[in-house]
């Protein structure tokens, strides 16, 4: 099954974070940047988001109310429709298991609260080059180098 | 006047007969044969030879035949008789026939007549003797005639007066000789020098050793003059009459000692001098007997002493013991008793009335006891308990009685021996034995409690302790959320700071930008603080996570040096990282590995004004430890305060306006973090000069 396409000017990133002030700096910064940004403000409305938008990369924080980031993620690696969306974890608890619980919960990469918009944009923009060449070499994405280290 | 020849008597029986007196030196005897000659060839029925006695004037009957003993007996003859027939017949020339003698002259022959024959060697000269013969009538034939002639020359030719005298001396002495041989005990005449003069053969046997005898006999009797002559040298000495003394001589043939009593005593002699005669008695059996009977008798000393010693023992062993000890008879009576029994049964003093009145009692209930004892004489032993008092104070003695009968062999009942032994501590122990006991039980009660209460605050503590650590970790927690917290507005402050500093939301005049880059600063170096506090509170709690990988350092040193760009190009210092030989790559947290070297660089970096900074890895000849070193030509670290800089919150210059920015927080964790990797980090430093700092790691971490 091919993962469906769809064209964009703009790669669309969807901003999960609870605290407001942080997610519209997110949203601000990306928007500056040139990407189109939805936002979520908790991990249920994240995977509504994701299934309705199908956004190119999610920003995920993993303290949420409802549901936690670890969880969403799971979910949504665990979903057809968005098992194929690059995940970014964002924390600001950086003590021991974080990581691990992002990494297992099926997240691509990791960044750790606080993190500069320009850095943040850089991850953004690292990954998703990775997974566009990764997209376009392998048809199935399953079989992609990532996935083959994800999975070791 | 001639005498015709005998008849019938041949020449040769003459002959024989002058041969032996020839050849005979004896006058006894030569007149003895006469004698016999006459009765053979003559008929004569008396004869007897008178000879005149050596220097006495006594004539004496030599031989005789025929003649009644009463004739003889005590019949003397003295030449100066003149009166007498028979003198005068000797000192007539020719024989006389003699006849009808008056009874009062004496005469050794019985016959009314009878011839007597001078015996001389000639005429002239007085008889030696008389040969009276009767029974051959008024005539004497020739035959008598010659035999009174040869005979009167024998007696002239041997005796003459001091041959018969010496004669008569050998007998004597050979007598004496013969007497004092008979006595068995050696006997000897002595001088006073002690020179020996006669000895009898038994003080020979002791005195003189033969010419045949032994060695050892002769050394013996030369030993036994030696101590003669020096026993009777003292006696003669002391001019003593009469000595008695012992002497010990030696048995020549045996060898064995002889002990002999020492008779000496003097004999004077008016002619001769002093003599000195000995008699000595073996007294050696006596001696053995008499030591003996001294041995058995000091046997006997002996063995009464040592009953005596015996009886004083016994008497001190009853004595010591402490334990009163009474024998009673079957009356009941007591017969004997040791010291402290006195003390109980015997009254001090016979005055205090107290006293006796006490011993009395102690007597009857001792009584009542043994009378006990004696009605069940069955039993070897009996024990029992009785209630005395001392007789001086009163004070009460229960004593444990013990009694054991002793029987005589029939089987009959003797005594009794009673033991008394003190209660009163026996009694006083069992009180304290209690008492021991009852403390004892206390004690273990109050052990008991301590323990119980031990326990309890063990628990208390064990609480505690599960309390503290719950609290640690929820302080550790508190800080992590802490920081969580202070993350989400300063991560916002940051962000918004960097968009409106990056014109997002327009263009920035240059005072906004110059407030704005404050705000910025402030907001990291809070940001840098909340970290590190971080990091401390996660080493702490044990919770720093260690990922470890494999890396080259070469490649670290890259990555550091370029996250420093910024800083270096605005330092103006010469920065160099060298790798030496062959560093191998190392397994170990590389982020924490970077941190480390990345905070000493900055700080290297920071406190160098001008020069160069130097980074170098090496390795040991093991290859099993690394050493980064950064070098630097700062402004160095006084030696006082090496150890400073490690500490928390510390700079050098800790004034709230410090030149050199930072935490201060840096070096302290470095160090935490270097031990959490099985590193140390090592500090070289000279003001003004510059300091070295070193990490040292081991090339394969540890297992955590």
């Amino acid at each position: 099954m091919s993962a469906p396409v769809r064209i964009r000017e703009q790669p669309l990133v969807l901003v999960v974070e609870d605290y407001q002030d942080a997610r519209e700096m997110y949203a601000a910064y990306l928007q500056f940047s040139g990407f189109d940004v939805a936002e979520a403000g908790n991990g249920i409305e994240a995977i509504e988001k994701a299934i309705e938008l199908l956004p190119d990369i999610v920003l995920m924080d993993l303290a949420l109310p409802r549901m936690d980031g670890w969880e969403a993620t799971r979910r949504l690696k665990n979903d057809e429709r968005t098992r194929h969306i690059p995940i970014v974890a964002l924390t600001g608890h950086a003590l021991a298991g974080h990581a691990e619980g992002a990494r297992d919960a099926g997240c691509d990469a990791f960044v750790t609260k606080p993190c500069l918009p320009d850095a943040l944009v850089a991850e953004i923009n690292r990954l998703l080059d990775a997974h566009r060449s990764n997209a376009e070499s392998v048809k199935d994405p399953a079989r992609s180098p990532r996935s083959t280290k994800k999975r070791s | 006047m001639p005498v015709a020849p005998a008849q019938g008597v041949d020449s040769e029986t003459k002959l024989t007969f002058v041969e032996f007196l020839l050849t005979s030196i004896d006058v006894q005897e030569s007149a003895r044969r006469a004698v016999d000659w006459l009765v053979a060839h003559a008929t004569v029925t008396e004869a007897a030879v008178l000879v005149q006695e050596g220097v006495s004037n006594e004539m004496l009957l030599v031989a005789e035949y025929g003649v009644s003993s009463a004739a003889i007996m005590d019949f003397t003859l003295n030449r100066d008789d003149g009166s007498h027939p028979l003198i005068e017949a000797l000192h007539s020339p020719i024989p006389v026939f003699l006849e009808g003698l008056p009874s009062h002259h004496r005469v050794p022959l019985e016959a009314k007549s009878f011839h007597a024959l001078p015996l001389r060697s000639d005429s002239t000269e007085p008889g030696h003797g008389l040969l009276l013969v009767s029974g051959l009538g008024p005539k004497l034939d020739s035959e008598t005639i010659w035999l009174g002639r040869t005979l009167g020359k024998q007696v002239s030719r041997l005796l003459g007066r001091q041959l018969l005298a010496e004669t008569r001396f050998g007998q004597e002495r050979m007598l004496l000789y013969s007497i004092i041989n008979a006595v068995t005990d050696p006997i000897l005449l002595t001088d006073t020098e002690g020179k020996l003069i006669i000895a009898n053969s038994h003080a020979e046997k002791l005195f003189a050793a033969p010419e045949e005898a032994s060695e050892g006999w002769r050394r013996a009797a030369a030993l036994n003059n030696m101590l003669f002559s020096a026993a009777l040298s003292t006696s003669a000495v002391g001019m003593i009459e009469m000595a008695r003394r012992e002497l010990l001589l030696v048995d020549p043939l045996e060898g064995s000692d002889l002990l002999f009593e020492l008779l000496s005593s003097r004999a004077k002699d008016e002619r001769q001098g002093t003599y000195v005669v000995s008699i000595l008695r073996n007294v050696t059996d006596l001696a053995r007997a008499k030591e003996e009977i001294e041995e058995s008798y000091r046997t006997l000393r002996v063995a009464q002493a040592e009953v005596r010693d015996e009886r004083h023992r016994l008497d001190l062993i009853i004595d010591s013991v402490a334990d009163p000890i009474l024998v009673t008879d079957q009356e009941g009576d007591i017969v004997l008793m040791n010291t402290p029994a006195e003390r109980l049964f015997n009254a001090p003093r016979i005055d205090d009335e107290m006293a006796l009145r006490r011993v009395r009692a102690n007597g009857a209930n001792l009584t009542s006891f043994v009378s006990n004892v004696l009605t069940r004489s069955g039993e070897q032993r009996y024990r029992g308990e009785i209630q005395l008092g001392d007789p001086l104070t009163g004070r009460p003695l229960p004593v444990e009685a013990v009694a054991g009968t002793i029987l005589s062999e029939q089987g009959e009942l003797m005594w009794v021996v009673t033991i008394l032994h003190d209660l009163t501590e026996a009694i006083e122990k069992a009180r304290l034995y209690e008492q021991l006991k009852q403390a004892s039980v206390e004690l273990e009660r109050k052990v008991q409690e301590a323990t119980a209460e031990l326990a309890e605050q063990n628990e208390l503590l064990r609480r505690q302790h599960i309390a503290l650590e719950q609290a640690s970790a929820l302080k550790s927690q508190f800080l992590a959320n802490m920081s969580h917290e202070f993350r989400t507005p300063l991560n916002a402050i940051l962000g918004y700071t960097h968009m409106l500093l990056n014109n997002v939301t327009g263009q920035v005049t240059d005072p906004q930008r110059k407030s704005l880059s404050r705000i910025d600063s402030n907001a990291r170096h809070l940001l840098a603080l909340i970290n590190d506090i971080l990091d401390i509170t996660r080493i702490e709690a044990g919770r720093m996570p260690l990922h470890a990988t494999t890396f080259g350092l070469g490649e670290l040193f890259d990555e550091v040096q370029s996250e420093l760009e910024p800083i270096i190009k605005r330092s103006n210092l010469v920065v160099t990282t060298k790798v030496r030989g062959a560093v191998p790559s190392v397994r170990s947290d590389r982020q924490k590995v970077k941190q480390i070297v990345l905070n000493l660089l900055s700080n290297a970096l920071k406190f160098t004004p001008a020069g160069s900074v130097t980074m170098t890895a090496s390795c040991d000849a093991g290859a099993r430890q690394v050493a980064i070193a950064v070098k630097d030509t700062g402004v160095g670290i006084p030696e006082e305060d090496q150890i400073k800089v490690f500490e928390d919150f510390r700079q050098l210059d800790s004034s709230p306006a410090r030149g050199y920015g930072g935490t201060g927080l840096g070096l302290s964790i470095c160090r935490r973090l270097a031990q959490i990797l099985g590193g140390t980090i090592e500090l070289e430093s000279t003001p003004g000069r510059g300091s070295t700092f070193t990490l040292r790691l081991p090339a394969k971490a540890r297992r955590r």
